[in-house]
């Protein structure tokens, strides 16, 4: 028990913990963008593994890292257009274009990565983002070392929270989406255009998740591995629900998520030698159902999630 | 009236299929006046407005609002052009608040924060003009229907609407909500804003309208100024023809059939029941009227076995009620109609004969030892059904989604009615139809009662328990009134106990506080 | 733009829906084969080659086909029901770790009954693991999406484990898998040369006897009444959440047969690549067979054409073997919109 808490006082604990939220962080907020507009958005897995090796190619490619996250976006963007076009204007089953997402958005990955790399039989790297040590902050002991000596990706994770909290409660915009995700014929009667209001959200999300798979390529590791978004999505979205679709509760779910995989890496080594580390591995899956067990009970889902909105369609 | 139309429809004309919705409308509306647009279910009254309002675009037509031409199919220019509506259904988000829901829209959407504090104080003027009080902070789920309403029209006119149209906006209320929203509107109109008050009840718009144009299948069939006319001959222009609604006949009513003591219960998330007493007897129809969601719904599930969660006693013909399990309680003598025919009553994606069997699907006669559905059988008795109800099909096997409303509903009374129920609960079973829908469902409910049913009728519609029950309660805030003969008392009085909040006087003469009652 | 529901659908514009979205996942995976620099109709006609170009290759997507039919027939039960089970891959691990337990020495019987036997265990097994999803589902209303998805990777941890540690054959030498299925279990090969096996027979015994249910049985119509409208079928008496229960039981023992069939059947042992996803594919299978069992087989066979097929093209014309996935995935958004286009149109304008 004591070395569980030992590894808790160790700047390389928390490192750890913020290294490994950042995908978490964005993955989760562009799903509860989605969700908040009324969309589930299934497609996050793919997305993510649209996004890892789309920036990372960009960068192998001769790009520089901002311009690789930046076109990690756009794709992610586009595969949210594909999946808002079969889901909010075609109105179709959200659950199984997420899926059908997911299945082509990982395979035309790998088949691009495939096509473009033929030959490597161990996966060439990248230099990825480097750790920016914050002046003076980063001196302080532990929280020094492990907030303020991170890459510009893991800032712009942190930045990004309190930024799509602002959006979505204080501006026109993130009314208007959040109340499409509530009562989209509220939101058609007031002369917002729904179906466009949703797609943003689903494109704007999609983007976020595929800047998640793009920091593990870029940030985190230096490499493109085929199944290395390995259901980080499908953790995302049981955070989601989790966080009962709030900014700051994300940011606390993705923590707690974080921090029990970083310990379950170093309870690995401690206590590799009577617990298989598959068990280990098993956590963070495990985790995530009985999160959603705990929170199932309490929270209140937007009203309209998975209901399409039709325009003039007779009632 | 020598002011310039602020509004003009010019030969609207609106499809959906064969359907001819709208047929060529022409009509217009001055400033000041209160236009009501009167017509059946299905008349076309909705389709015209929601064309006014972008929500459909017209096939043939235009709307001028000013004398210039509405663009066809966009919200924003009918909101833009001084055109609000109010929707029969409430366009409001519930979990979020009232200012949120009237602020919505109003702000340009790149605007880098809402401006929260001067649009408080709009509406706080404006709540001060017009004597429609809300507290802008509260959820929208917090708030009475009446309530709600007012947002729908602060909504509207926070957008400095001069037309206002409203849907068929006193469904939800009691008669004292309806006078309060009658008196609002004409403070509306004398700041010169036009008002377009869609109803099929005819006192409602003999008391508020200034003119009144009448729709029927489609078409405007007369306009007429509200002064000149009177409820016969609105009715019949309505109608079209003289449907004579069938009419109760006196009858000795019969043993007791279904019998609630002291029905309690916590509802699980729908409105709580309080202490319910009801007696219904075989050959009578017992009407519960009272504003939506007071406490119907809890009752309508507790006998349709949807929800066993209560205390108190539920007899049927002095057997134990056979609660919690549809297909027991149908089993035992029960027809239920449900409230909502595509939710609740038909499974539209499947086809007309696997509904009409799916109450007794696992009975002996429609399958063997509940394994094997017995398709044969099923399939005689739905050709039979559908005959004698006079179902328009294409035959047994057809989709259930193709049927209009008033076939279906008619589906929903032949499977209710197949085994002879010694009772039979009908929860708002002609809402949306047309009158001939009508007049069909309440024949076949009365036959039921020749035959020596029992029947509980709840309905939001005062004329049609009035004329159609031998006795009636009124239901409140959960609690449910005495019963008193139809005929006692005038929809006023019936008016008052509705919006009693469940305080019900005692009613006079000699059945009082038992809630029971028998003879005449 | 305006969609509409059609006043009358066809039977022959319902039926080519999935013809359609084939044909659109082809034209989307030939401008794939461009871009690789290979002639595109060379490449299909290879791909067709490799799938049915010899009695070898028909028998090797037939054999392929197998798990795709239980997959697929387990996919279409539980979407029948509104029930989204995305954890066929991981019921199919349960069923072979059920065969793998049972049928590896602990229960000896002579073949007619130890074949059986391993069936049923693997179908339990299969149904057991979406015993949690689905009381999540019906009690607490979680998403079982998620929760199916996320188990199928704890059940292959799960087997990683096992196959590592206490389940490992010592005879593999350092190989991570299970000890051989015994002789009685083994499903026997249909033909004397080629893969083969019995797993087709009881793969199209299933998916005839899932179609009966469905058409034929109270079970069946009260399955299709809870996914067409629960509340209507809970009104009319139907116990919903029982019949979700129960239908999740079936999808997850479908499913759970499939992993006997490759252990006892293909490889004769488990191992952690037992399955390249025949539970995702499922997907697909079910949604070109639009849920409807007996489509089932042709719509498996079409799968598993395509990805021995594209083993095939690929070797020939140096193309990424992921051109398969690539196709599985466009397919199943392609029939979602085929099926939509054959009930509703468009109108662009008034």
């Amino acid at each position: 028990m004591s070395d569980l808490f030992d590894i808790l006082l160790t700047a390389g604990f928390w490192a750890a913990t913020i290294r490994i939220v950042s995908p978490l962080i964005f993955g989760t907020l562009g799903e509860l963008i989605c969700e908040r507009a009324g969309v589930l958005n299934l497609g996050i897995e793919g997305i993510m593994t649209v996004g890892a090796m789309s920036g990372w190619m960009w960068v192998y490619q001769g790009g520089d890292l901002w311009g690789g996250v930046l076109f990690a976006a756009c794709m992610g963007g586009l595969f949210g257009l594909l999946h808002a076009i079969f889901t909010v204007y075609l109105g179709l089953s959200q659950h199984v274009t997420g899926i059908g997402i997911t299945l082509f958005a990982s395979s035309l990955s790998y088949f691009v990565y495939r096509m473009l790399l033929p030959n490597a039989t161990t996966p060439p790297k990248i230099v990825p983002f480097q750790p920016i040590a914050v002046p003076y902050l980063s001196d302080l002991p532990i929280i020094g070392p492990a907030l303020f000596t991170q890459s510009a990706l893991t800032y712009l994770a942190l930045a990004i929270v309190p930024v799509t909290w602002y959006v979505l409660f204080r501006t026109p915009v993130g009314l208007a989406v959040r109340m499409s995700g509530e009562n989209p014929v509220a939101v058609e009667a007031q002369g917002i255009n729904v179906l466009a209001v949703r797609t943003g959200a689903v494109m704007v999300g999609s983007a976020f998740m595929a800047i998640g798979g793009a920091f593990i390529t870029m940030s985190w590791f230096d490499a493109f591995y085929f199944g290395m978004i390995n259901g980080r999505g499908w953790i995302c979205v049981a955070l989601v629900i989790f966080a009962s679709w709030r900014p700051g509760r994300a940011l606390i779910g993705a923590v707690l998520f974080a921090g029990l995989e970083a310990m379950q890496v170093r309870a690995q080594q401690s206590a590799g030698a009577f617990i298989p580390y598959q068990f280990f591995l098993m956590l963070p899956y495990v985790m995530s159902i009985i999160a959603m067990i705990v929170m199932a009970s309490r929270t209140k889902y937007p009203q309209a999630l998975l209901v399409p909105f039709r325009r003039g369609e007779r009632v | 009236m020598d002011s310039e139309p602020i509004l003009a429809f010019q030969g609207v004309t609106k499809r959906f299929g064969t359907l001819v919705a709208n047929d060529d409308i022409s009509l217009s509306l001055r400033p000041g006046e209160v236009l009501a647009l009167l017509g059946e279910n299905g008349a076309g009254k909705t389709t015209l407005m929601n064309i006014l309002f972008g929500h459909y675009q017209a096939d043939e037509g235009a709307v001028l609002v000013d004398g210039k031409e509405l663009p066809a199919g966009s919200t924003l220019a009918a909101i833009q052009a001084g055109i609000g509506m109010v929707h029969q259904h409430f366009t409001l988000a519930e979990n979020l608040t009232v200012l949120e829901n009237i602020t919505l829209g109003t702000e340009s959407l790149l605007a880098w924060r809402q401006d929260i504090r001067s649009s408080r104080k709009k509406l706080d003027a404006m709540m001060q003009d017009y004597g429609l009080s809300v507290d802008p902070d509260a959820l929208v789920s917090s708030l009475s229907v009446g309530e709600r309403q007012r947002v729908e029209i602060l909504k509207a006119l926070y957008r400095d609407a001069r037309i206002l149209i409203l849907d068929e906006p006193t469904a939800v209320l009691t008669p004292q909500e309806a006078s309060r929203l009658f008196s609002t509107l004409k403070s509306i109109t004398t700041r010169g804003l036009a008002v377009i008050f869609i109803s099929h009840k005819l006192h409602e718009i003999l008391e508020i309208s200034t003119r009144v144009a009448v729709l029927r299948r489609g078409a405007i069939v007369g306009q007429l100024d509200t002064a000149d006319a009177n409820r016969e001959q609105l009715a019949q222009m309505m109608v079209g023809r003289t449907v004579s609604r069938p009419k109760l006949s006196p009858i000795e009513p019969g043993t007791p059939v279904l019998q609630i003591e002291n029905l309690t219960s916590e509802g699980m998330g729908a409105t709580a029941l309080k202490q319910l007493n009801l007696t219904v007897y075989a050959h009578q129809i017992v009407g519960i009227a009272g504003v939506a969601g007071n406490g119907q719904g809890t009752l309508a599930d507790i006998l349709s076995g949807l929800n066993s969660s209560f205390t108190g006693s539920l007899l049927i013909n002095d057997a134990a009620y056979c609660t919690g399990d549809p297909r027991a309680i149908v089993a035992s003598g029960v027809g239920r109609i449900p409230e909502d025919r595509h939710a609740r009553g038909m499974v539209v994606d499947m086809e007309i004969w696997e509904n009409l069997m799916s109450e007794d699907i696992r009975s002996p006669a429609m399958s063997k030892h509940e394994i094997l559905i017995n398709s044969k059988a099923a399939l005689r008795r739905a050709e039979q059904q559908i005959d004698q109800f006079d179902v328009r099909c294409e035959g047994p096997m057809a989709e259930t989604r193709l049927l209009s409303g008033g076939n279906m509903q008619k589906l929903i009374l032949a499977r209710a009615l197949a085994r002879d129920p010694a009772f039979i609960l009908a929860n708002q079973p002609v809402r949306g139809l047309d009158e001939g829908a009508i007049a069909h469902v309440q024949g076949q409910l009365l036959e039921a009662r020749q035959r020596g049913a029992a029947i509980l009728l709840i309905s939001e519609d005062l004329d049609e328990l009035m004329s159609l029950t031998d006795k009636m309660a009124v239901m409140s805030n959960g609690k449910l009134s005495a019963v008193f003969d139809s005929q006692q008392h005038s929809a006023a009085e019936i008016g008052l106990m509705m919006a009693s909040g469940g305080h019900f006087e005692a009613t006079t003469g000699q059945d009082s506080g038992t809630g029971e009652l028998r003879g005449h | 733009m305006v969609i509409e529901p059609r006043q009358s659908v066809s039977i022959l514009h319902a039926g080519l829906a999935p013809i359609w979205a084939i044909l659109v996942s082809m034209i989307i995976c030939a401008a794939l084969i461009n871009w690789a620099g290979a002639p595109v109709f060379e490449a299909y006609g290879l791909l067709v080659k490799g799938a049915f170009g010899s009695a070898f290759a028909i028998k090797e997507t037939l054999t392929r086909s197998i798990p795709l039919i239980f997959t697929g027939l387990a996919v279409s039960v539980a979407f029948r029901a509104k029930f989204y089970n995305i954890g066929a891959e991981g019921q199919l691990y349960a069923g072979a770790l059920a065969a793998t337990f049972f049928g590896t020495g602990l229960v000896t019987m002579p073949a007619p009954l130890m074949i059986p036997f391993l069936v049923i265990v693997g179908a339990l097994a299969g149904g057991a693991l979406l015993i949690v999803p689905v009381l999540l589902k019906t009690h607490l209303k979680v998403d079982e999406v998620v929760t199916t998805l996320l188990l199928n990777f704890v059940v292959l941890l799960m087997v990683s484990y096992l196959i590592e540690g206490p389940w490992k054959d010592p005879m593999s030498l350092g190989w991570p898998q299970a000890a051989s299925i015994i002789d009685e279990g083994v499903l026997p090969t249909l033909m004397a040369k080629g893969r083969l096996h019995l797993g087709l027979i009881i793969a199209l015994i299933m998916a005839v006897l899932v179609w009966l249910m469905m058409r034929y049985t109270v079970q069946g119509y009260e399955i299709r009444a809870v996914g067409h409208n629960a509340k209507a079928a809970e009104f009319s008496g139907v116990r919903v959440n029982r019949t979700v229960i129960m239908t999740a039981m079936i999808s997850g023992g479908l499913a759970g047969m499939a992993g006997v069939s490759e252990t006892a059947g293909l490889k004769g042992y488990l191992t952690l690549d037992l399955s390249p996803g025949f539970g995702y594919t499922g997907i697909a299978v079910a949604m070109l067979a639009q849920l409807n069992p007996l489509a089932v087989i042709p719509a498996a066979v079409f799968l598993s054409a395509v990805y021995v097929g594209s083993d095939a093209m690929s070797r020939a014309v140096n193309i990424p073997t992921y051109i398969a996935d690539v196709l599985v995935g466009v397919s199943v958004l392609a029939v979602l919109c085929s099926v939509m286009f054959s009930q509703y149109r468009i109108r662009w304008s008034k």
